[in-house]
């Protein structure tokens, strides 16, 4: 093929989606640039330069504060749990436990239920005085508590149902690399003496690296894509307890319409996930061991 | 398949024990729905074995919203979507994998950036251009942002890759312009990673919300999710068992697919060599 | 041939694609359409009746069309009304809140009535409304929303459970102190002091400031002025009012703690978790249908007054429609707040009918002679003032939502709360000051 037609089908080809990326991820990125820096329009006020004002209320917002630290705790305690028990249901599931099918289908049930219709069964599982877990509760005698509608422990219940909703999902992959796994090593390694757990951390671990780099990949964006169940469990409350970044640009954005200031938020966002795509892919580059 | 390092014994049970309790554990939520949205109203709260069976709450549930307009808006959505994506990411992939041209590795970083900066937080100015466009309030604009998708390009260029290139050089001999050898050779064998995809790119739009719920301002384009949440929302008094009755009829069909279809979709993960 | 399952992959979607276009395309020569999002705040079959109203309306005028499309809560709802609005293309009416006035003024959404009230019959229909619910529908003399599914708070309470703890179940409390008292003594622990009832709940989810308006106009104060550009969240009769709530819950420990849900609450009613709850006396039907005991319905308390927000929404009618839309909607709102209809409205669902003269009309005299608790949210009309409305109402308001959870959680004590409040509110209305 000439160069000429290479380029020529190369760019054309590309057009399609490029034209789409363009228009839906780069150019709202810039867009979002720029609006960070004017002031909101309303009714018959046009938008005008407002410098580093967005950015400086921001600042002094304890509501973005709050967001931003429930949103970190959010991430620190989902992700490790859902990857630590996504690899625990592939490595159960993988192995010749009784009823094996019944617990695929079990562990990966969440993941095909609209986060939307779940919220609501989980908004019952927390209701207190005769929620399910309540009940369960008083059935060992413990106390009552209002578990979504305190500021300790409200994030913490919205923890639980995103693990539960994630592990499924991840396992996925962790049993189909599991199964890809030579079963020539298991034996070598069974030969020279190797116990189960440490044919199991120096190497089915090491070679399940590039999958937990993709899972970990999609854990991180989830927690921050993720807020169905504040919408319909919590609405960001008590106080804001609840409140992640993307819920709360979303109350900026479409309750208050304060499009400026939603801007600034959304750059943050954006930052951060720029920072753990960073992080992610340098610090795990050193470790991945590709077969 | 006997594994080598397979637990028996005591510590076999144990591990089943573990195994079974989580399980049933996941299940949960999904028990309780069945549970609530077959029995009347006075025992969703009260789990009395002996309580009468009832299908009321589905007759309610499906009376009280438009659900059939719903479930055709969500079926064109996914389908849609799945659709176009296929082709738009089967063409970039190609691009990509194939094809010499100035900037390539440049742009392939670009889409690698949607990977991390995905539509669903540049909401607010997607819901300026989708104005702009004209297209608010349709099915098309809740589609748009997504069907060039980064993880598709990312996926199949990968696996483009994997082809040997005489079966590509043979089609070529036989005549074949790029386009043909596109379809002839390397479309059949990337099918394993389709198939995944697919599976992926459905339940994803099947269960998305948050884009929908901004974009969609009525009956004729909301899908499932926003359907649903409209439906129940908090404040008129939460009734769980017409809300269960509504949320089994939406999610029934992927359950149903997924119960169907799970060892085609373990395997396809499998085969698509996603790890 | 796997090329064959993607080329149905593409029927498949072309197919559906059609489907949900086609029809509305295929409408030719359509009457006028009046399109209105509503909300749904209390129990209920509510979908069906604005339906039923819009299929009998239509009867009645078969050149119009009614398209009634429910939109989820209150928030949902003016959330939606303003996302058509920006992005141009706005339903005629909408029920919204009767709070979101100044909001949707600012932003140049909707029109006053008053072009429209120009025949002698529809002003006197004007003046029919009860003037509580137009304190929160009109601003610079002009009105601007017509109240429909008004209410107020009323205190619901568990007659059986009165008689248990000894008290008279035809007498409920009148006043803060007998509250509290009647709370105390409703309040049961088991053998292990936790508790199996508590005496009194009032939902702090979602909204609480509605419910707290309550607790401060029975002080003896509201919480803004007439115009909307001012709040007075740090009065002292304010914070006296949000400690009297705090007090509930950790002093006399007769209230539920942290943050109470508003939609479980008659359900908890209903499973007699607690003897005495606050909600809208729009939940009165969904009560009496649910509630497996006798239940009666009071004014609420007095502190140093009676006293209670109005709440609920109006039909507002929005600018981007033509004039004969505009015309089909004004017949449309007449309709349905004509006596007879405000009155089923009414004994439908428990909201208050909104003109004196549909108390006076039959079904509802008679309905009232049953059932004497649905006339109580009436009879509290007199104590009844505006809701809380600003401009950048849905911000201002939230300032002071956040203030009172964090108060009730105990995260800050009421005077820190209820300044903070007021700070980020004095800050969001300085625009608006002029």
């Amino acid at each position: 093929m000439t160069r000429t037609s290479q380029w020529l089908y190369g760019w054309l080809l590309l057009l399609p989606a490029a034209v789409l990326l363009a228009l839906f991820t780069h150019y709202p990125v810039v867009a979002t640039f720029w609006h960070s820096f004017l002031s909101t329009p309303k009714g018959s006020r046009p938008a005008v330069w407002v410098g580093l004002d967005n950015y400086r209320q921001l600042a002094e917002d304890p509501i973005f504060w709050q967001a931003f630290v429930n949103n970190f705790w959010f991430a620190l305690g989902t992700i490790p749990a859902s990857i630590a028990l996504a690899l625990l249901m592939a490595v159960w599931v993988n192995g010749n436990l009784a009823g094996r099918g019944f617990l695929r289908l079990a562990y990966f049930t969440p993941t095909v239920l609209p986060m939307i219709a779940v919220a609501n069964i989980w908004l019952f599982f927390y209701t207190p005085e005769y929620g399910l877990l309540e009940q369960v509760l008083a059935a060992f005698g413990a106390g009552s508590h209002n578990w979504l509608g305190s500021k300790s422990t409200a994030l913490a219940c919205l923890m639980v149902v995103t693990v539960w909703k994630e592990a499924g999902f991840f396992m996925i992959f962790y049993l189909a690399a599991l199964q890809a796994m030579s079963p020539h090593l298991a034996e070598a390694a069974a030969i020279e003496g190797a116990s189960r757990w440490h044919f199991f951390r120096r190497i089915t671990f090491p070679l399940l690296m590039p999958t937990t780099l993709f899972v970990l990949v999609n854990a991180v964006i989830n927690a921050f894509r993720l807020v169905d169940h504040v919408v319909v469990m919590t609405r960001g409350g008590p106080d804001n307890a609840t409140a992640l970044l993307l819920y709360y640009i979303y109350a900026i954005g479409f309750r208050f319409w304060d499009s400026a200031y939603a801007a600034a938020l959304t750059m943050v966002l954006l930052a951060l996930l720029a920072a753990a795509a960073l992080a992610q892919f340098w610090f795990l580059e050193r470790k991945v061991h590709y077969q | 398949m006997t594994h080598v390092y397979a637990s028996r014994g005591v510590p076999r049970t144990l591990e089943t024990i573990g195994a079974w309790v989580l399980g049933v554990l996941w299940l949960l939520p999904l028990l309780y729905a069945a549970w609530t949205a077959f029995h009347p109203a006075e025992f969703s709260t009260r789990f009395v074995l002996t309580a009468p069976l009832t299908l009321e709450n589905f007759e309610k549930a499906w009376a009280a919203a438009p659900f059939a307009r719903y479930f055709l808006n969500t079926m064109a959505l996914v389908t849609t979507i799945l659709a176009a994506q296929l082709v738009l990411v089967t063409l970039a992939a190609y691009a990509f994998a194939r094809f010499e041209f100035p900037g390539r590795d440049i742009l392939f970083a670009l889409v690698l950036v949607q990977l991390m900066v995905m539509p669903d937080v540049l909401i607010v100015e997607n819901y300026a251009t989708m104005t702009a466009l004209g297209l608010k309030d349709t099915i098309l604009a809740i589609g748009l942002p997504y069907m060039a998708s980064a993880f598709g390009i990312f996926l199949l260029r990968q696996t483009f890759k994997t082809v040997p290139r005489e079966l590509d050089e043979a089609a070529r001999i036989e005549g074949c312009g790029p386009l043909a050898v596109l379809w002839k050779v390397y479309v059949p064998l990337a099918r394993p990673v389709y198939v995944a995809y697919a599976l992926v790119s459905v339940s994803y739009h099947w269960n998305n919300f948050l884009w929908p719920l901004i974009i969609t301002n009525s009956v004729e384009s909301r899908p499932l999710t926003v359907g649903l949440q409209v439906f129940s929302s908090g404040d008129q008094g939460i009734d769980w068992s017409i809300i269960t009755a509504a949320t089994l009829l939406t999610a029934a069909p992927l359950l149903l697919a997924f119960l169907l279809f799970q060892r085609q979709f373990v395997q396809s993960f499998m085969r698509a060599g996603i790890r | 041939m796997f090329q064959k399952t993607i080329r149905r992959v593409f029927a498949f979607a072309v197919a559906t694609l059609a489907l949900t276009v086609l029809p509305p395309a295929a409408q030719a020569q359509a009457p006028v359409e009046v399109s209105f999002y509503f909300p749904v705040a209390v129990g209920g079959p509510i979908t069906k009746f604005i339906d039923g109203f819009a299929a009998d309306f239509e009867k009645e005028n078969p050149g119009i069309k009614i398209k009634p499309i429910y939109s989820g809560t209150y928030q949902d709802t003016i959330t939606k009304a303003l996302t058509a609005v920006k992005g141009g293309e706005p339903p005629v009416t909408s029920i919204l809140l009767s709070t979101d006035m100044y909001t949707l003024i600012d932003e140049d959404a909707i029109v006053p009535f008053d072009d429209l009230i120009k025949t002698p019959d529809d002003q006197a229909w004007l003046k029919s409304f009860y003037p509580a619910f137009m304190e929160n529908s009109q601003t610079g003399g002009k009105t601007w929303g017509i109240p429909f599914q008004r209410s107020t708070i009323v205190l619901y309470y568990n007659k059986e459970a009165f008689k248990e703890a000894g008290l008279d179940p035809n007498r409920p409390p009148a006043t803060w102190k007998e509250q509290v008292e009647y709370a105390q003594k409703l309040t049961k622990r088991d053998a292990s002091g936790k508790v199996t009832q508590w005496g009194l709940q009032i939902p702090s989810s979602g909204f609480p400031y509605w419910l707290f308006q309550a607790l401060a106009i029975q002080n003896g104060i509201n919480l803004m002025n007439a115009t909307g550009t001012e709040t007075y969240y740090d009065k002292p009769e304010v914070i006296a009012a949000l400690q009297y709530w705090v007090d509930l819950v950790k002093k006399d420990k007769v209230h539920p703690e942290g943050i109470v849900e508003w939609g479980t609450t008659p359900k908890d009613f209903f499973e007699k978790k607690m003897a005495m709850m606050w909600t809208t006396t729009g939940n009165l039907t969904n009560v009496r249908t649910n509630a497996k005991f006798d239940f009666g319905v009071a004014m609420l308390p007095a502190g140093k007054q009676r006293g209670s927000p109005t709440g609920g929404g109006n039909f507002y009618l929005f600018k981007k429609s033509t004039p004969a839309q505009r015309e089909a909607a004004f017949k449309f709102v007449k309709w349905i707040t004509a006596p007879q209809r405000a009155a089923q409205w009414g004994i439908d669902t428990g909201y208050v009918a909104v003109r004196a003269d549909a108390w006076d009309t039959p079904i509802m005299k008679q309905y009232v002679a049953g059932f004497p608790a649905a006339a109580v949210a009436r009879d509290q009309l007199p104590f009844a003032k505006a809701e809380l409305s600003t401009h950048d109402n849905q911000r201002v308001t939230q300032a002071l939502n956040d203030g009172l959870q964090a108060a009730l959680t105990g995260t800050k004590t009421p005077e820190q709360a209820m300044k903070d409040a007021q700070r980020e509110a004095e800050r969001l209305l300085r625009p608006y000051k002029k």
